[in-house]
């Protein structure tokens, strides 16, 4: 059993959005707190993928944001090889620890300087970690990296603007690659695409894990995508796993009630004709979540108790479930 | 292609839309050509770049400047409407052909009420009194699911969520009586399960009303769930039309094999989507004859010089050489 | 790809993008630019094509004072344009002089321009109350009118140095003061654009890389904000000019041995009247004519680089 690269222990992320102290003095209003992420635990063992799926509002890219280091966590820790990276005071050694992650965009037009030539953002690592002495070594390298994700050596004398949407993600992946990381965190990297385009970065990024070893984890709001990329998956829903499940588990039997109807509303391509009843309501806005379990207004299975009190992650066979009708049993199993 | 023995509602015959530039003409849409029965859901679906948006902006008028019709015909109920004046075709836009866009943030008016935008454009195509016009409007919002209409018709837009905004842009779209509607990726901004809300709410209006739609969307789940027949769209041209469930499962043309095969889906195990490799062409570069032949495994050397035109293939219509007599030449 | 390839490379793009191909079709542009670079060009070569110097006392000779300008009864070859009330000749003189405006000008032009960027970028990336300093003191002195700026900081410098080595550091007391009165220009609208693109993915592709943020300000962003810089930098120009024709006309500008375009107007408007034209005339069509000229540019340069009108 390895020991797991990433751990995220209880993180949050609040975010203050409280109207300027003049208006709250003048309106007697109140501070307002976005509760981005309020509690967030998963493990990632080396090789693997974990995947966020969720919808808007879940607080999913935050996660992904708060795991690279470009948010501070409100709270928990993260833990790199056992190292907590929230607590070390060393910036050497947490530069070290960090330049050994790395993270891909969704957004392929906004993740490439538009000024600099494809060679130079490739490079980029690169030249930070001074990795080589000279300058040739370094062409080589990219053009090496270039080709790797399916582009041409030449191709780094362009810039962003002359390659489409797949190819800037392929830059983006050839960038993320360059600084030789073991762990990446992909923040919806295929949602901008086209099916056939997502097809082939898919393909890409799998095939680069198994070469070069590495650990993903894996933001999505997708859920066939991620069925096809992942080992294991946590379903988010307003800044809280409502459950963290094998992949295979999750999909053959999903327990939580959120991620039953997420299932349920993937559109149907094998056109079985299955009649299905769409989730009620909306997700409701971070700033006033409900009480109790933020599922509860939506949920057909919520009683007393899931309106006051706040579920844990609990075990249930191999999955961790947040919910108080599957820990009181009284949801029929499905599948 | 053909709808049975009625007259089709909508009717687009070899139309090409066409953007000059300082280095040259644009050919966005390519000699695509098809029809809408009345009250049948038409999914029209591609990637990015083929012509799908402009084909429905065509219908409707709505071109972005400096793109225009440059040939072909699009006829609504038999009349033709490609070559109509401006004042003529603003009334048929709104009355007879609806259209509902993709982002519902700016499709509403965000100054004005939500009542006052329905009341609006009901006053405008309909003759009816102002309080008339406002009892209809209430009902269209109930029709389509807005819980407390009565009260929310009196809402500004940016106080509706996303989806139900978009319900809200349903109802407007609605709200004259079309016999057409263009829906532009209704659902592209919308979260999973509101997709699936705003999906099953406009199968039902749509019953309804008898209403025809134009469903443009890059989301073949979308289509597979919605659509009656589909129009797949590549490089500004049709690659296959045809019944939904025979396009979905038994795609013919090499493209919609390809796409059908690289969508991953729930439940299927594969290790590798299906590929294909290279991507659409640019619209300055169409290559000559069929423009995926750089991409297809099954060219022939017909295929590059010769520009395939649909063949009736089963229930559907293909464009490719492998379903011609003749064969790819190979 | 070397330097001077990469080089080349940028040029081909530039001369085969949008902006050169609309500066092509635009008459008015193309004149502009003509009469900016002729009147440049002029003033560059101003020891090559003058009369004399006008600035070196021994070649000025107070008989010559008041000459006409060449086509009329008196005038004289020596003095194509006429002379001043000094003996100097006036062709000569707006030469040189419209030499040291444009100085003043590009030097005030490039302070303002490096303080204001740099100011901007500083509080737009950093914020909080970094940029509430800043800005702050942007706020205040953009209350009092340029002019006023220029002004005080000259008095302060008259009464701060001795007098000799006045007329020696004036020109760079100028171009500090109405630099000075430029900068906030810069630094609002690159804040703007710089807490835009700061938020932009790949600003934090870059964090994430570990640059720092210097690094991130300065080869991340500043090369993506300073599109409007340059509009600015352009109508700054003109503005300087005319500043410093102001300061000089109120007699607050250059050293009076050292006449600019503006000191020749305040000169010449003393005799207007009484018959001697030449000498605020033809230095006020210089001036205007350059102003003018920058100005269009400025404007073109605008619409140009407007993505929204392409």
């Amino acid at each position: 059993m390895t020991e797991a690269l990433l751990k995220a222990k209880g993180i949050a992320r609040y975010f203050d959005v409280s109207p300027p102290l003049l208006n709250r003095m003048i309106e007697g209003s109140e501070r307002q707190i976005v509760k981005a992420v309020d509690g967030v635990d998963f493990e990632i063992e080396r090789g693997q993928t974990l995947s966020l799926v969720g919808e808007s509002g879940c607080g999913k890219s935050t996660v992904a944001r708060l795991i690279v280091g470009l948010y501070k966590p409100s709270g928990g820790s993260i833990e790199f090889e056992g190292v907590d990276l929230t607590a070390l005071n060393n910036r050497k050694e947490e530069a070290a620890l960090r330049g050994r992650m790395q993270m891909i965009f969704q957004d392929p037009y906004a993740s490439l300087n538009p000024r600099w030539r494809v060679s130079d953002i490739v490079a980029e690592p690169i030249r930070h970690k001074k990795m080589f002495d000279k300058r040739s070594d370094v062409t080589r390298r990219v053009g090496e990296l270039l080709s790797q994700v399916g582009l041409s050596p030449v191709d780094g004398e362009k810039y962003p603007h002359e390659f489409s949407g797949g190819q800037r993600q392929r830059i983006s992946i050839a960038r993320a690659l360059a600084g030789n990381p073991e762990f990446l965190v992909c923040d919806e990297p295929t949602s901008a695409l086209d099916v056939s385009v997502q097809a082939q970065i898919l393909n890409l990024m799998k095939d680069l894990q198994r070469e070069y070893g590495l650990t993903y984890l894996f933001i999505s709001h997708d859920l066939a995508v991620v069925d096809h990329v992942s080992d294991r998956i946590g379903v988010m829903y307003l800044g809280r796993i409502c459950e963290l499940a094998d992949t295979r588990e999750l999909f053959s039997n999903p327990r939580h009630p959120y991620s039953r109807f997420l299932l349920d509303a993937i559109p149907d391509l094998d056109m079985t004709g299955k009649q299905r009843i769409p989730v009620a309501g909306e997700v409701p806005s971070p700033i006033n979540p409900p009480s109790g379990c933020t599922f509860h207004p939506r949920c057909p299975f919520a009683n007393d108790r899931c309106k006051s009190e706040q579920p844990e992650l609990h075990n249930v066979g191999g999955t961790r479930v947040a919910c108080h009708a599957v820990e009181e049993n009284r949801l029929e199993p499905t599948g | 292609m053909s709808t049975g023995n009625q007259q089709p509602l909508l009717e687009v015959r070899e139309l090409r839309v066409e953007f000059p530039t300082r280095r040259g003409s644009l050919i966005a849409v390519d000699g695509v050509s098809l029809e809408i029965a009345p009250g049948e859901v038409l999914g029209v679906v591609g990637e990015s770049g083929a012509g799908k948006s402009m084909t429905g902006n065509a219908v409707i008028g709505l071109l972005p400047s400096p793109g225009r019709v440059e040939s072909g015909e699009i006829l609504l109920e038999g009349e033709r409407i490609d070559n109509l004046p401006y004042e003529q075709m603003r009334k048929i836009r709104g009355k007879r052909i609806g259209a509902v866009f993709q982002d519902p943030l700016t499709s509403l008016n965000p100054l004005y009420t939500v009542g006052e935008q329905l009341v609006e454009t009901i006053q405008t195509h309909m003759d009816m009194s102002e309080k008339d016009a406002k009892t209809r409007a209430v009902d269209l919002l109930e029709e389509v699911g807005i819980p407390s209409a009565r009260e929310r018709i009196d809402h500004y837009p940016h106080q509706f969520s996303g989806g139900m905004r978009q319900r809200v842009v349903i109802a407007l779209a609605l709200c004259a009586e079309p016999r057409l509607i263009i829906a532009d990726e209704p659902t592209t901004a919308l979260d999973v399960s509101i997709q699936a809300q705003i999906i099953t709410l406009i199968k039902k209006l749509c019953r309804e009303h008898g209403t025809a739609v134009m469903l443009v969307t890059h989301d073949m789940g979308v289509i597979a769930e919605t659509a009656d027949r589909v129009a797949v769209m590549y490089a500004g041209r049709v690659a296959e039309i045809g019944p939904v469930a025979e396009v979905v499962k038994n795609a013919n043309h090499p493209y919609t094999h390809g796409l059908m095969g690289s969508i991953p889906k729930v439940g299927h195990e594969v290790e590798r989507l299906t590929q294909i490799d290279g991507s659409m062409p640019r619209l300055t570069e169409i290559p000559t004859g069929c423009a995926f032949n750089p991409r297809c495994a099954d060219k022939g050397p017909r295929c590059m010089v010769e520009r395939p035109i649909l063949e009736p293939v089963e229930n559907s219509f293909v464009a490719c050489w492998k379903f011609d007599p003749e064969g790819t030449g190979a | 790809m070397n330097i001077i390839t990469r080089v080349q490379d940028s040029l081909y793009r530039f001369f085969d993008g949008d902006v050169w191909y609309s500066f092509t079709q635009s008459k008015t542009t193309i004149i502009a630019a003509i009469v900016t670079v002729i009147l440049m060009l002029a003033s560059l070569l101003a020891p090559f094509i003058s009369v004399h110097n006008p600035f070196d006392p021994t070649n000025l000779n107070l008989m010559d004072s008041f000459t006409p300008p060449v086509w009329s009864e008196d005038g004289r070859w020596a003095f194509p344009l006429g002379s001043d009330d000094q003996g100097r000749d006036l062709y000569s003189t707006i030469l040189y002089g419209s030499r040291l405006s444009l100085f003043i000008g590009f030097a005030s032009v490039a302070f303002s321009m490096t303080l204001g960027v740099s100011l901007g970028l500083i509080a737009g990336y950093l914020g909080g109350s970094v940029d509430a300093f800043i800005m702050r003191v942007a706020d205040i002195q953009i209350s009092f009118p340029g002019i006023l700026i220029a002004l005080l900081i000259d008095g302060l410098a008259r009464a701060l140095l001795p007098g000799e080595s006045h007329d020696e550091v004036m020109v760079y007391v100028l171009i500090l003061a109405i630099g000075l009165s430029q900068w906030v220009n810069f630094a609002r609208t690159v804040r703007g654009s710089t807490m835009v693109e700061r938020n932009k993915e790949y600003v934090q592709a870059a964090r994430v890389i570990g640059v720092s943020r210097l690094f991130i300000m300065v080869r991340h962003i500043m090369p993506n904000v300073m599109g409007p810089v340059l509009v600015i930098a352009t109508i700054s120009l003109a503005v300087a000019i005319l500043s410093e024709a102001s300061l000089s006309f109120l007699g607050v500008g250059v050293p009076p041995t050292q006449p600019s375009l503006g000191t020749l107007i305040r000169i010449g408007q003393d005799f207007l009247f009484s018959g001697e034209w030449w000498i605020v005339i033809f230095p006020g069509i210089t001036l205007a004519a350059l102003v003018l000229a920058v100005n269009l540019l400025g404007d073109w340069l605008r619409d140009a680089l407007n993505p929204k009108l392409r």
